[in-house]
Parts: structure tokens; C-alpha cells; sequence
């Protein structure tokens, strides 16, 4: 029964998906099929001449019409993809990477950022889920810091720590730490009193406690956190590339853009929730190791 | 290793017998001349031999060459149309670089034309500079990056680094102005709904975008309507826009017009979403709009670093001014590490043959100019117009702030170092040439009565 909803599902997904590409694809093919003739004849009925038609694009092999920043056709897009996916890799010059170059300066700035707010985030959080002083002495910075836009601390790091890649790194940790350090926090303070009884009972000294109680006890919430956080810092790099330039899928995303290739910032979309959908079930992978059944 | 003789067709090709016979070896033979020669004429050998290398790549063409017209026909043949002489006088005097490995900011539009064209035709390369070119995402992180120290040197709106240098809408930070990058270059675009409003009178309530405030599209904007008897600050609204969004906003109907950098004015048109009303050749001629530059404490660090940087650039805008060459240097500055536009887009912008969205081909070969002089008097020009929208209060001793942040003379010194040509006038001139702006002269010696002078006006 399981089995077949999930292949039901998956058909529906297939079928969703084709349908989606026919809207597409008539949404953008019979638009250039009626207007083609239409602008050709406004252009040549306006100027008479092919030297403007070639000015304008038209008219000549070498131009590829894709360049025009009008919404892409499929086969527009399947260009492109294979373009992009075929050399993943190239490095030509400072502005021109593959598309894989960029995705892993992403990775890494998302990672270092990430695992810096860990750092922090676990021993505090697991501070402030032991001792309801802290707690209440802590919460109103975080119940204030928390909601701020990541964007937001943009321009104070750029003005502070004056380099952009620290900058982004920084934006990374500032808006991950949060979600890991509430979660962490929570899970803490929410073990069962059983668990902590027994410790008790068992004069388990605090060290080993909190190694062997309250974390694995508290795992799967802090699992929870990490993988929300984990989302919010994969929202906010692109975000932040697109702002300071230089490396990263934001950046590519922005200099297409800068190019109005509509393509290309489709194939960057595509990627950014490609590489996403991974990171998050790589995240529930981990839950799934930790969880354990009452 | 030593240099060979450039123009020796008898030199041994791969033997290890010495180039004159005497020796057993090269090594020894070099010990044996190492006294005779003394540096100078090995840096001129190397220079004639990297040219002669490069006009014949191939050994053994390079060596029939030789032969037949014999060494000293090669050498005066040569000299006659290459700037041979020039060239070593150039490398003679270079001093060490105290900084090697460069940084530079850049903005992706064809006003930085010099500036990236250096790149892959190496002119950075020639003056022993390794320059990275990072194209940066808007104007107020080219400023934040340069105040940073992360930009060792920068592509600038020529009246940023006056703006910076007085501390308006940044810490003050003293910046220096080398070249002007481009003279013309921008237009006005409207989109095309309003091809029966080319009269700047009927642009009342509609919306214009420009790239940053300190720019000189944001003055000359403001100067051209004003011009029209609408107050810019009233009758219009001007919006700071990053130039590729101007093009998408055009399209979504969410502004009227822009006065943006090119190529955005040509991708406009060439979209098909807009035309060019107007070229801002048209309002002042020749008038200055990117600047490349850097901090005064960089210039006072690293001066030698920063004259092979001059002369890069300068050469580079000798090379640009040259209509000949602006086919190749739109190709270049056309892939995606660079302007990363249409090559046909570029190449309409930089040859001045171009469509201008209403039909016609328009033919201006000084759309865009590559003129690297920073004349005071453009500095004195722009201060007129921050006082008179308000962005700065009060007095402004214009010659102090001017001398300041542009480098005029040194400009000029490398100009004729490198033998970039320049007028009678830009020679002899103390460097505050009158301008003509919409038919009305400028006089920078009258610079403050002229700021008080409009009936438009905030100040």
C-alpha cells in the first residue's frame, strides 16, 4: 500500500513537471513564432535597411538570440544547462569561473560560517538550557538579535571588518547561530527528569552527564537547529554574493544578471535549490542517526 | 641567463658551443663579456628582443628575415615604426615596484574600457605588475572597498573620489584622481513608450534612474532638465539604480528613462525596450565621467608601483583613443571575465555607429572618447553642482579641493613620458580650460558666481 502511493506520487510528480514545461514551453515558442514576423516587419517598415536589423541582432547567424534578455525558450534553457554542466569547472580569470568553482566557494563560506556559530551556539545554548539564570539573564539579547536580517549586518561588517569575504562569513555565522543556540537550548532544558534522576542516583559526575545524558537526549533537537540554521545560511550566501561580488554561486547569479541573461539566472536558481534540497537531507540523514525510539 | 643578440642571424640555434666560437661554452662566454656589458644595454637588448621575437615568432623566419635585409636594415626598418627607443627609455627608468600583485575594482561598463582592456592585452604585464581586476557589484561598495584598503586601485565615478576626499556620505579619506577613464559615453534612454516626448518639457512626474549619486549622470540629469525649466528635485524623480537593473525596470514600466553608463543605454535598445533620446555628447562635448584612481597613502607607499600603473593606464588610453583599434578592444572587453555583453552591443558603443532604437543608424565616432587628462577645471565644475543640489553647504575653496584630488601633472608627465599624444592647448593650458555646457561657457575662475547663478537651484 506504502509502495504504491509512492509510486503514484512520483508519476504525479513526472506529470506536474512535464506539464509545467508545456506551459512553458508555450508560454515562450508561439509568442517569438507570431511576434517574429511582426517586429521584422515594424523594424524594416521604420528603417528600410539591414545594417539597422543587424545592429538590433536580427538577421545574422552569428548573434545567438539568446542573448537578448527576453524570457528563454526550453531549448534556451537546455542550452544553456548543458553549457553550464558540461564544463563545470573551468577557471578563466577572476570573474569567469564554472559553475562548480563557484558552487564550492559557496560550500566553503556557508561551511566555515556554519561551524564557527557551532562553536559557539553549543556550549552556550547547552549553558543557557541548564541554568535558568542564564536563561533569563540571555534571552532578551537573543529575542532581539534574532529577527534581524542577516543583510542587514551587511554594511556594519563591511564597515568593521573590512574585508568582504570575512564580511560574508561573518553574515553566515551571525545568522546561523540562532536557530542552533534556541534549539540547543530548549533541548537541553526539556531532558526527561527520569533521565536526570537516574544520573543523580547513579552520582554520574556533571562531565559525563552532559556527555552521556543530556546530549544524546538532547540530539535530535539540536539536529533540529543545526538543520534550520543550516537552510537560513544557504538563503543568506547567495544573497550576500549577489551584494559583495567576487566568487560564489551569488555572484555568478549577479553577473549574469549584470549580463540580463535570463537563462543563466534560471540555471543558477535551479542550482541554488538543487544544492539546498542536499544540504537539507543531509541534515535529516544525521536527525535520522540520532533519534532514538521512547 | 643573459640576453642574446637580437640581431645576430648566425647565433647557434641549440648548440652548446658559445654564440662567437671562442669558448667552450656558453657559460663561459658570458663570464668572459659579463664585465663588457653593462646593464643599460642588456635592458635594451632585452627589449629589442622580446619585439623582434614578437613580430617573427618563428626562429627560423625571424632569422631568414634577418638575413636577407641584412642587421643593420632590420634594426632602422624596425625602429622606424615601432617606438624602439621609447620603449627602453621607459623600462631604463623604472624602479623597483614595491608592490607587484595588484587589486583593482572595476564596475562592468564600457567607461572602464581602459582600465580592463589592459588586462588581456597586457599593459599591467609590461610594466611588471600583476594586476587582478575585480568587478565589483555597485558604486558604494567600489567606494567601501577602497576605503577598506581591499582595492589597491579603482575604476571611480570622477566626482567620488571628491566626494570621499571631503568626507561626503563616507569618512573623509583623500583620494587621488589619475586619469580621467572616458569623456562622453552616456545618453539618455527612455523606454519606448514615449517616443513622441523627446522634449525634456514633457518630462514632468516621470522617472528617471542613475548609477550612483556622486556621478556625473546624476548632474548632468539634473543639469539638462533644469536646462528645461523643470526642477529635478520636484518635477522628476531620480532613483540610484545599478545600471543592468535600469534595463529591467525599463522593461517592467517601473521608470521612464535613464541616464546610465553604456553599454545599458545600447542593451536597451538593443532589447528592444527603449531608445536614445539623447547623447550626453550632446549636452556637454567632451565632458569627463569615470575616473581611475586610488588613495593618496597607497600613492605615497608604493610611488613606483604607482607610476607603472600610470603608465599602464595611460598607455592603455592612448591605445583606446585610436578609432582603429576599437573593433579589437571591444572584442576584448566583450567576454564574460569582463563586460560579460554582446559583442555587437559593446562594438556599437565604442565605434559610435549605432542604432539608436527609432530606426536609424546613427553614426558618431566620438560617442565615447578616451581622453585621460584630469583638467581642474571639470573637478571645479562638478563642486559647482554638488552646491547647487544641495550636497554641499556653504563655501568651497574649488582650486584647493581640485589640485587636491586630481593629479593633473602628473598625468601630463607621463602622457608625454609615454608619448601619448596631447593638444597644443592641454600642453600649455595651466589646466583650467573653459567648457561649453548646452551652449553656456563655464569659467571655472568664476566658479563661484557661476554655482549661484541658476534660477533652479538649491543653493
Amino acid at each position: 500500500m506504502m509502495n504504491s502511493i509512492k509510486l503514484k506520487g512520483a508519476l504525479l510528480s513526472v506529470i506536474l513537471f512535464l506539464m509545467m514545461l508545456a506551459v512553458w514551453h508555450l508560454a515562450t515558442a508561439p509568442k517569438s513564432g507570431i511576434n517574429q514576423p511582426d517586429r521584422v516587419s515594424t523594424a524594416t517598415a521604420s528603417s528600410g535597411n539591414s545594417e539597422y536589423d543587424l545592429l538590433m541582432g536580427k538577421g545574422s547567424k552569428d548573434v545567438a538570440p539568446d542573448q537578448k534578455s527576453g524570457f528563454p525558450t526550453l531549448t534556451q534553457m537546455g542550452e544553456t544547462f548543458y553549457k553550464q554542466l558540461s564544463d563545470p569547472f573551468y577557471d578563466k580569470g577572476p570573474n569567469d569561473k564554472g559553475i562548480g568553482i563557484q558552487l564550492a566557494y559557496s560550500l566553503a563560506r556557508v561551511s566555515l560560517g556554519f561551524l564557527l556559530a557551532l562553536v559557539v551556539a553549543l556550549p552556550v545554548g547547552f549553558l543557557i538550557g541548564m541554568s535558568p539564570l542564564l536563561s533569563a539573564a540571555l534571552n532578551p539579547f537573543i529575542q532581539i538579535l534574532k529577527p534581524i536580517s542577516p543583510l542587514a549586518w551587511m554594511p556594519i561588517a563591511l564597515y568593521t571588518i573590512k574585508d568582504s569575504s570575512i564580511s560574508g562569513v561573518f553574515v553566515i555565522f551571525i545568522c546561523s547561530i540562532w536557530p542552533m543556540l534556541i534549539n540547543t537550548a530548549f533541548g537541553v532544558a526539556s531532558v526527561r527528569k527520569e533521565l536526570l534522576n537516574v544520573a543523580k542516583t547513579l552520582e554520574v559526575n556533571p562531565i559525563r552527564k552532559a556527555f552521556k545524558v543530556i546530549l544524546p537526549a538532547a540530539a535530535p533537537t539540536i539536529l533540529t537547529g543545526m538543520r534550520i540554521s543550516m537552510g537560513i545560511a544557504w538563503l543568506v550566501i547567495v544573497a550576500a554574493e549577489m551584494l559583495v561580488g567576487g566568487t560564489g554561486i551569488g555572484y555568478f547569479l549577479w553577473n549574469e544578471w549584470n549580463n540580463l541573461a535570463i537563462s543563466s539566472v534560471l540555471f543558477a536558481i535551479v542550482v541554488i535549490g538543487f544544492v539546498g534540497m542536499l544540504l537539507d537531507m543531509l541534515f535529516a540523514k544525521l536527525q535520522k542517526m540520532v533519534t532514538y525510539a521512547d | 641567463m643573459s640576453i642574446h643578440k637580437p640581431f645576430d642571424p648566425d647565433r647557434p640555434l641549440f648548440s652548446n658551443r658559445c654564440s662567437c666560437g671562442k669558448h667552450a661554452s656558453a657559460a663561459e662566454h658570458e663570464a668572459a663579456n659579463l664585465q663588457k656589458i653593462n646593464e643599460e644595454q642588456e635592458s635594451a637588448n632585452f627589449i629589442e628582443a622580446s619585439l623582434v621575437k614578437a613580430l617573427f615568432p618563428q626562429e627560423a623566419r625571424r632569422r631568414a628575415f634577418l638575413r636577407a635585409v641584412g642587421t643593420g636594415g632590420a634594426m632602422s626598418a624596425l625602429s622606424g615604426f615601432l617606438p624602439v627607443g621609447a620603449l627602453q627609455a621607459m623600462a631604463q627608468e623604472k624602479a623597483p615596484l614595491e608592490k607587484r600583485d595588484l587589486k583593482i575594482g572595476f564596475i562592468a561598463i564600457t567607461c572602464a574600457t581602459p582600465l580592463i582592456m589592459a588586462d588581456p592585452l597586457g599593459f599591467y604585464k609590461k610594466q611588471g605588475l600583476n594586476v587582478t581586476l575585480n568587478k565589483t557589484a555597485g558604486w558604494a561598495l567600489i567606494r567601501d572597498k577602497m576605503l577598506s584598503k581591499e582595492h589597491d586601485a579603482s575604476h571611480f565615478l570622477s566626482p567620488m573620489p571628491i566626494a570621499m576626499s571631503m568626507g561626503l556620505g563616507s569618512d573623509p579619506s583623500q583620494m587621488r584622481v589619475a586619469t580621467i577613464q572616458n569623456t562622453n559615453g552616456q545618453a539618455i534612454t527612455l523606454a519606448n513608450k514615449h517616443k513622441d516626448k523627446r522634449d525634456p518639457k514633457m518630462w514632468k512626474g516621470m522617472k528617471f534612474a542613475v548609477p550612483f549619486e556622486y556621478s556625473m549622470h546624476n548632474f548632468l540629469l539634473r543639469y539638462y532638465v533644469a536646462q528645461a525649466g523643470l526642477d529635478p528635485d520636484k518635477d522628476i524623480q531620480i532613483r540610484v539604480t545599478p545600471p543592468p537593473e535600469m534595463v529591467a525596470n525599463l522593461r517592467a514600466g517601473n521608470i521612464d528613462g535613464f541616464l546610465g553608463p553604456d553599454p545599458f543605454n545600447q542593451r536597451a535598445v538593443y532589447d528592444e525596450v527603449g531608445f536614445i533620446t539623447i547623447l550626453t555628447k550632446d549636452i556637454w562635448d567632451g565632458h569627463p565621467c569615470c575616473a581611475f584612481g586610488t588613495s593618496e597613502e597607497f600613492i605615497r607607499k608604493n610611488p613606483n608601483t604607482f607610476a607603472a600603473l600610470y603608465r599602464a593606464v595611460i598607455n592603455a588610453s592612448t591605445m583606446a583613443r585610436n578609432p582603429e583599434n576599437r573593433p579589437l578592444i571591444a572584442k576584448v572587453i566583450s567576454p564574460q571575465n569582463y563586460l560579460n555583453q554582446p559583442e555587437t552591443v559593446v562594438m556599437q558603443v565604442l565605434t559610435g555607429k549605432f542604432a539608436d532604437g527609432l530606426g536609424n543608424v546613427q553614426n558618431v565616432p566620438d560617442r565615447i572618447d578616451f581622453n585621460p587628462i584630469p583638467w581642474y577645471s571639470m573637478s571645479t565644475w562638478m563642486l559647482t553642482q554638488m552646491q547647487r543640489w544641495g550636497y554641499v553647504k556653504g563655501d568651497v575653496n574649488y582650486k584647493d579641493i581640485s589640485e587636491k584630488v586630481f593629479l593633473l601633472t602628473d598625468a601630463k608627465k607621463y602622457m608625454q613620458e609615454t608619448n601619448a599624444p596631447m593638444t597644443a592647448q592641454a600642453k600649455a593650458s595651466s589646466g583650467n580650460p573653459k567648457f561649453k555646457i548646452m551652449g553656456r561657457e563655464f569659467d571655472p575662475a568664476n566658479a563661484a558666481a557661476y554655482s549661484k547663478s541658476f534660477a533652479i537651484s538649491k543653493a
